[in-house]
């Protein structure tokens, strides 16, 4: 069913997932949301899945006519979202009304805008995904950005989740990047191919983002980095994230839409959660890299998705209305009851229990 | 030989195999692969074969770096001279020169070669598959005659239309889409390559074998 009319395309306005795994031994990008971490966040405030597609806005943004009831939420850069003309909530559940327009204006903060709406954007899955894959034209609306009169189909649902209306990411959630944006690194691929002066460059100078960057990649300014003696490799696979540097010196980050192999060095890639980040830089933003190892990334990596997690269970499950739980604390064991008063939960905690019995869910 | 573990982040680890463009290594690394792929290790997403090494992405809160590391190892140890899988020749009709390879002469000068001499030496061989990539469904293809070499372009071309053929270094290559591109473009074929509406999108696959067959423009 077709959910949106297309009336301003925006700047660049393409659909995209998680992107495409399982394809790159075919030279195929894997392509998807630049900012994961906003458009996951904008399909768990609807009840989507998070791998549901959304439309990724570029800079400025698209102006849409719902063509029926919707239920959307925005998440991501302050493009300052307007419903037919007045301003709405970003970061909330909010309805679109059929014939009405929703316009996402210029980012004041942030690069990248993602919009999610009940039920996902239903453009055909090709190759797993439904990402748009600008290099190579497929996927998305036709392989390429939203144009004007595209319409825009929407995945089945029940009916519009209505009673989500309201509901809003928790504040502090997704902090936009400050004015130097630190993203922690695993050395490697080839940081041997690199002097220790280079790696030191690498990892104690300020970089800045130049105009010369998009869904491939981001290219940095800054001290150069000095190779042992060659900048090229035979060539190999391109990781997300990836910080090639070639014989210039001049590091430059391989983000959604990269080749699916390069022949340049590699002196580090970045974390998948500081990835999401660097999507939302714009040129001239400050980037310094900060070194970490292979365990501190995945024990940020699994903080990170405890934070969905978190998401999930207040919104996916609320707790029971009332009831009363047993609680393990250390060697206590306490009696916890909840309770709603006018629409939120008070939870109390009784007395320490001696008797150590089977835990209650949750 | 034993297998040299680099990480590429957190959630990709790279089995380099040797440090060499060379047929017998790049099997080994397909070999790899294939072996991952059927032992189907719980948390590994995808194996991505190139020249000398394969990159295996994963899920490093499914399965921890280190077991993966170890699995890798064995599944490399127990890897017998078995065949490869069934592979296929894959003929590649080329015009060559005029607007579909306006590198051509340029090529002949700097190898004082004739152009059909270019021609002769770029589809005797039967090439051999070492990877996709650059872009979707992008064949590597070696090894490329040496009087062949010549300097990549200096300034890239913006637009390379799809079906070009490009000589590189050692190697050549075809242009599945158009894109931009450094490599001398000497012919083109109206082959397609990449169809993103089938699951087996390339018509080329890593371990094939690539022959150019010289025709008439309108063949």
């Amino acid at each position: 069913m077709d959910a949106f009319e297309v009336v301003k395309p925006g700047f660049l306005t393409t659909v995209q997932d998680l992107g495409r795994i399982g394809y790159r031994k075919f030279g195929v990008p894997t392509s998807g949301a630049m900012d994961r971490t906003a458009l996951r966040a904008a399909n768990l405030l609807l009840d989507n899945e998070e791998g549901f597609a959304g439309l990724e806005a570029t800079a400025e943004g698209p102006t849409l006519r719902a063509l029926i009831d919707v239920v959307v939420a925005i998440v991501g850069a302050d493009m300052q979202p307007l419903v037919d003309g007045r301003p709405v909530e970003c970061r909330t559940a909010i309805e679109i009304r059929s014939g009405q327009t929703l316009e996402l204006q210029r980012a004041r903060r942030g690069l990248r805008a993602y919009l999610a709406v009940a039920g996902g954007i239903d453009v055909p899955v090709m190759l797993g995904s439904r990402s748009t894959c600008l290099p190579a034209a497929f996927g998305g609306v036709r392989g390429r950005a939203l144009r004007e009169d595209d319409r825009l189909p929407i995945g089945p649902v029940d009916r519009q989740p209505t009673a989500l209306i309201g509901r809003r990411l928790p504040s502090g959630y997704l902090k936009p990047i400050g004015e130097v944006l630190t993203v922690r690194v695993v050395l490697g691929l080839q940081e041997d191919q690199f002097t220790s002066e280079g790696i030191h460059t690498f990892l104690s100078e300020s970089y800045r983002v130049t105009p010369q960057m998009d869904r491939v990649g981001v290219r940095l300014h800054g001290p150069s980095i000095a190779h042992r003696s060659s900048a090229d490799i035979i060539s190999d696979s391109t990781p997300l994230g990836a910080v090639q540097v070639a014989a210039d010196g001049q590091p430059m980050i391989l983000l959604a839409d990269r080749q699916a192999t390069g022949g340049y060095t590699k002196i580090a890639v970045v974390i998948q959660e500081d990835i999401c980040r660097l999507g939302q830089a714009r040129p001239e933003q400050v980037v310094r890299f900060r070194q970490i190892s292979v365990s501190e990334a995945c024990a940020a990596l699994q903080t990170y998705e405890e934070r969905f997690d978190v998401l999930r269970r207040t919104w996916q499950s609320p707790p029971r209305e009332r009831g009363s739980y047993r609680l393990r604390l250390g060697a206590g064991s306490y009696r916890a009851s909840v309770e709603e008063v006018r629409g939120t939960y008070r939870v109390s905690l009784e007395g320490i229990e001696r008797e150590l019995d089977d835990a209650e869910e949750p | 030989m034993s297998v040299r573990f680099c990480d590429g982040g957190e959630s990709c680890l790279v089995a380099e195999l040797g440090d060499a463009i060379d047929v017998a290594l790049n099997r080994q690394v397909r070999a790899l692969g294939q072996a991952l792929e059927q032992a189907r290790v719980e948390g590994v997403l995808e194996a991505v074969p190139t020249y000398r090494s394969l990159a295996i992405y994963y899920d490093p809160l499914t399965i921890g770096r280190d077991v993966l590391r170890q699995q890798v190892s064995v599944l490399y140890g127990s890897l017998g001279d078995q065949g490869d899988r069934t592979v296929k020749e894959v003929v590649v009709p080329t015009v060559y020169g005029g607007e579909y390879g306006p590198d051509l002469e340029c090529v002949a000068r700097h190898s004082g070669l004739s152009p059909d001499e270019v021609i002769r030496l770029h589809s005797e061989p039967l090439y051999h598959v070492y990877m996709l990539g650059f872009m979707a469904g992008f064949p590597y293809l070696g090894d490329l005659s040496e009087r062949l070499t010549v300097p990549r372009l200096s300034t890239p071309r913006l637009k390379v239309p799809a079906g070009s053929v490009g000589i590189g270094g050692r190697q050549t290559g075809i242009y599945p889409i158009e894109s931009p591109g450094g490599w001398r473009i000497i012919g083109r074929t109206s082959l397609r390559l990449f169809d993103p509406s089938s699951e087996t999108p390339t018509a080329i696959l890593p371990g094939d074998k690539v022959r150019f067959v010289p025709i008439a423009p309108r063949d």
